[in-house]
């Protein structure tokens, strides 16, 4: 039967207890994560889950378990990531699936599981929660790239289980998810051999692993268990994060859905189908809100920046995956400036309280998603809104920003704390940062501001793209989504892409900017893809042939 | 030093440097663990009267003599060269046969050779506690044949390691060594090969079908277009007749006893285990186990592997001559399978079911030898038959693993199973039934267990009372 993913929507919310390929155990300050992928599990049928491949129905339970640690669990120091199966750990992304993807499928599926793993590492460095593989069985392409992405890797000497990269020279695609990447700039392996090993379809096992750093150390079966432990207990002695809970329990979101219009309790989103735009907007907070981390805790998921964020980062996956043809995203915010600095300056002055931390954490990622996501997004600012600290963020995130200069409606923007460092680009560097790489010492000046910005000093100092008066502003608008939505769209992402990220290099962006941009070429070329293209035959018909002008 | 006397062959050892170096490291090694695992109490007072392949032609693999097993000529040889020789299959049908590994093709050969090759010392590894507990000299001296004759197997699959992949060939052939049959830390690699047999029903067993998947596998191996590795599995399969004839008879012989002892008693199973027979119930169950796991020996149904194994015409079907089409590029395969509780049939790409048409033939090969066992019940008046199970039944490999059927194919819930797995399986009981039988080892020459009649003819035109295993001062 044929299927496709454009008649079926991807839901991204799920929970433990509704796990089918994955199993989240606690012991005290370690977790363990372990895989056992539904054969039959997946997001479509026509492909099976053999030997522990995924598809995005598996990444999507891995990056909620992780979510759910830094979150729900504090006490929890370190992961084990592991495997049910018998001889087996992960062997990568499933082929069937790769093959039967539509391009666009393909590079969502490949950007979601990329943040996924950067979410990993980030838990380590920003959280103190330290994340072990356990390879217990073969371990190949995304299965490696899993456990690249852990602080530490030990490989099971059976005689038989190995780590590999075999993308290039069994799909003629490449290790996607970071595998080239984390090879050569993380576990710092030397560029031929992490040559040699990623044209090697049966990869490295044994001593040589070790001695050529793809895993950290090697056990016999019989030790393995016991060695795993005592690393990872190793590995959470090392955490900062608190010796007790509790957490803060993620409950679902809440959202309503009537025909194109999404209203969760601070974010809506509403689709415009004919011009293929959608309206995004945040609501800033209402009402008394915590002072102290004790309020904080009390109010878990229904703390403001929490929620908020994390419906924002539901809408931004919601459009990416199931609303493939809307191009532009306009970004509107709705509320309290002041309530908006007020809860910054509680996150501020609380960032060494746990909760605090990862609140602050999970913002940062999910506007990282935001400037990762193939759309164009265009800010509004305008009467009433509220773009201010975290909320400005959005703004500096747009590829351009409207501001409304009326006088009979006054409307401004204003900066806060977290705009100076707290919510930096995959760069490294914060939005402010990137968009003056060339007047490095206005940063500091426009973080002094303690007032409103008005839409004048807004222009003058480039906060923001354009400010059409009440006259101007309609049509302005119109002429501008109508011009934007007729260009390529495979255009606008590249354009996109190459302008928000100005600065210097990163594990990041050379993953998304370098090994994404070649993977989603590679994927859209006949020797990939084509009739006989090794994607394609793999498995099927023989041999793929290929067209062998190097370009 | 490397001595072609001692390790007779046909590959030109004495002029092959790279050979000789590859072998003076491994050899020795080879035979610590042919000392190690080999089989226990018959490594250094006993002589038995083996085999030995000398050469391929008609009577050099049927040299005979009494030889101390770790000083076993084990030798190399590949079946004569067929001139001009074409790919007998898949996309680069008709084209020349390779006589040298294609860079493209490594990591298969490799892989399809050290799966091959693991099981032959491992099945070495499995049987080497029964030799305290053989039922006559006869059989002992043939359980011993089995073994070197697997031993020498491995050494064939090394040989093309160490001929055709370079340092990973070496590297493997010494891992070849180092995993070991039921070994916590390193198993070998196909989960049946790592549970000891203890008993000579499941030794005959085993050899009847298991070793009979290595019969499929050696002809569809001998198939491929990796010309050496045709020609070595060719000369394998002349040994693997051997093994096979070995479970066969074995089981007849001890049909034959069960049916004497029906004939002596009303026929009823404990009138045959009174006598200390092994009764026909607990020979089907035994028949079901080992048939059913040999299935599973034979991979998925579908298999991406198996098709692109087709594709290059690296793995072939058995005698691939007899069928007309050898590129199969638009067959299907008509496939039962199993989903949502019903059975149907369903269309797959004839490549991608290479598994299935071998299983199929596996099959057809086990009928006819369960159709001899038969013979036997019908020559002695009874009515009871022997049969082989569905495929679906208890496997653990494939679209039916998971699932639940009876021997005849019939879905049946897991209660269902749990309650009769016992009649089907088997059970504790009859392990420590065969256990009780098999106690006392019998060393005396012309004599046999209670539980098996003697064979028609001794070995070599030897007569049945020779002393076929002897033992120095």
């Amino acid at each position: 039967m044929a299927q496709d993913f454009s008649d079926r929507e991807v839901q991204f919310e799920t929970h433990p207890d509704r796990y089918r390929h994955w199993k989240l155990t606690f012991d005290g300050p370690m977790a363990t994560l372990s895989m056992d992928v539904q054969e039959d599990g997946g997001l479509l049928t026509n492909y099976k889950l053999k030997l522990n491949s995924y598809d995005l129905s598996v990444d999507i339970e891995l990056a909620d378990a992780i979510q759910r640690i830094r979150f729900e669990h504090p006490e929890v120091h370190s992961v084990v990531v592991t495997s049910l199966k018998e001889r087996v750990f992960c062997a990568g992304a499933n082929i069937f699936m790769l093959g039967s993807s539509p391009h666009d499928f393909k590079v969502n599926f490949c950007k979601f599981t990329n943040e996924t793993r950067l979410a990993i590492e980030d838990a380590s460095q920003c959280s103190g929660l330290k994340f072990l593989a356990a390879i217990n069985g073969i371990c190949a392409g995304g299965g490696y790239e899993l456990a690249l992405a852990c602080d530490e890797i030990v490989l099971v000497d059976d005689g038989n289980s190995a780590v590999s990269l075999p993308e290039a020279p069994l799909l003629g695609v490449l290790p996607g998810t970071g595998g080239l990447t984390r090879l050569v700039d993380k576990r710092k392996v030397r560029r031929d051999i992490a040559d040699f090993f990623s044209t090697l379809v049966e990869g490295v096992r044994g001593k040589r692993a070790v001695e050529w750093r793809f895993v950290d150390a090697l056990y016999a079966r019989s030790r393995f268990d016991e060695a795993v432990s005592q690393r990872a207990a190793d590995l959470a002695a090392s955490s900062d994060r608190p010796s007790s809970g509790p957490g803060v329990t993620l409950g679902p979101l809440e959202v309503t859905r009537s025909g194109d219009r999404f209203e969760y309790s601070t974010v809506t989103v509403e689709i415009n189908r004919m011009k293929r735009t959608a309206d995004l907007t945040v609501r800033g907070p209402d009402g008394p809100q915590p002072s102290d981390a004790k309020a904080m805790l009390a109010l878990g998921d229904q703390y403001w920046p929490l929620r908020a964020f994390r419906e924002l980062d539901a809408a931004l996956l919601h459009l990416r995956l199931n609303e493939p043809e809307i191009g532009i995203v306009v970004l509107k915010t709705q509320g309290d400036r002041e309530a908006v600095l007020a809860i910054d300056r509680t996150l501020a002055s609380h960032r060494d309280h746990w909760l605090a931390r990862e609140i602050l954490h999970f913002m940062k990622r999910t506007l990282k998603r935001l400037d990762l996501t193939a759309k164009s997004f265009i800010a509004l600012i305008e009467p009433g809104s509220c773009f201010a600290g975290s909320l400005l963020e959005l703004a500096l995130a747009a590829d351009q920003s409207f501001m409304l200069d009326d006088p009979d409606q006054p409307t401004a923007i204003a900066m806060s704390v977290l705009n100076g460092g707290a919510l930096p680009m995959s760069t490294g560097l914060t939005r402010l940062q990137t968009r003056f790489l060339g007047e490095p010492d206005k940063v500091e000046t426009l973080l002094a501001i303690g007032e409103a910005i008005e839409p004048h000093v807004a222009l003058q100092t480039g906060l923001v793209s354009f400010t059409p008066d009440e006259l101007d502003w309609d049509d302005e608008i119109r002429l501008m989504l109508e011009g934007r939505t007729s260009l390529s769209p495979d255009a606008l992402t590249g354009l996109e892409a190459n302008l928000r990220f100005a600065g210097p290099e990163t594990l990041e962006t050379k993953i998304f900017g370098r090994l994404s941009a070649w993977q989603n070429w590679i994927f859209q070329r006949p020797n990939a893809v084509g009739e006989r293209g090794a994607l394609k035959t793999y498995g099927v018909e023989g041999r793929p042939e290929f067209d062998w002008r190097r370009t | 030093m490397i001595s072609t006397e001692r390790i007779p062959n046909n590959v030109d050892l004495a002029d092959n440097k790279r050979l000789q170096r590859a072998l003076e490291h491994w050899q020795p090694k080879y035979l610590e663990w042919w000392r190690d695992m080999g089989p226990e109490g018959f490594q250094n007072h006993h002589q038995v009267y083996l085999r030995t392949a000398t050469s391929v032609d008609s009577d050099g693999w049927a040299h005979f003599e009494f030889v101390k097993l770790p000083e076993y000529r084990w030798g190399i040889f590949l079946a004569e060269p067929e001139p001009n020789r074409t790919i007998g299959f898949g996309d680069s049908f008709g084209k020349p046969v390779w006589h040298e590994v294609p860079g493209e093709f490594r990591n298969q050969l490799r892989r399809l050779i050290v799966t091959q090759g693991d099981t032959e010392p491992a099945s070495v590894e499995q049987q080497r506690q029964l030799g305290a507990k053989c039922p006559s000299l006869y059989d002992l001296r043939n359980l011993f044949q089995v073994n070197v004759e697997e031993g020498r197997h491995l050494w064939a699959m090394v040989y093309l390691l160490h001929s055709y992949f370079g340092r990973d060939g070496r590297d493997e052939a010494e891992e070849l060594l180092l995993r070991t049959s039921g070994n916590q830390d390193k198993p070998r690699i196909l989960e049946a090969f790592n549970e000891p047999i203890d008993n000579w029903l499941d030794f005959f067993m085993f050899t009847m079908f298991t070793d009979r998947d290595g019969k499929s596998q050696l002809m569809s191996l001998s198939e491929s277009s990796l010309d050496p590795l045709a020609r070595t599995t060719r000369f394998m399969l002349t040994e693997e007749a051997h093994h096979m004839f070995v479970g066969e008879t074995g089981i007849s012989r001890i049909l034959e006893r069960t049916c004497q002892l029906m004939k002596e008693s009303k026929g009823l199973a404990e009138d045959v285990r009174r006598q200390g027979g092994i009764d026909l119930e607990m020979i089907q169950r035994h028949l079901n186990f080992w048939f059913s796991r040999s299935l599973d020996l034979h991979g998925s149904e579908v298999s991406s592997n198996a098709a692109s194994y087709f594709a290059n015409g690296l793995k072939g079907r058995a005698r691939e001559e007899t069928y007309e089409d050898h590129q199969i590029t638009d067959a299907v395969f008509d496939m039962e399978v199993y989903e949502d509780g019903r059975l149907f049939q369903h269309e797959v790409p004839m490549r991608n079911a290479m598994n299935e048409v071998l299983r199929d033939w596996y099959v057809g090969d086990c009928l006819a030898g369960v159709e001899r066992w038969n013979k036997i019940l019908e020559q002695y008046g009874l009515s009871d038959r022997l049969y082989l199970p569905d495929k679906k039944f208890s496997r653990g490999i494939g679209i039916f693993s998971g699932f639940y059927f009876d021997p005849k194919g019939n879905s049946v819930s897991l209660e269902e199973w749990e309650r009769r797995r016992g009649d089907w399986l088997p059970v504790q009981a009859d392990k420590e039934y065969l256990k009780s039988i098999m106690v006392e080892p019998i060393y005396e020459p012309g004599v046999f267990a209670n539980y098996i009649a003697p064979p028609r003819r001794g070995i070599n035109r030897m007569p049945l009372d020779f002393k076929y295993v002897r033992t120095e001062a």
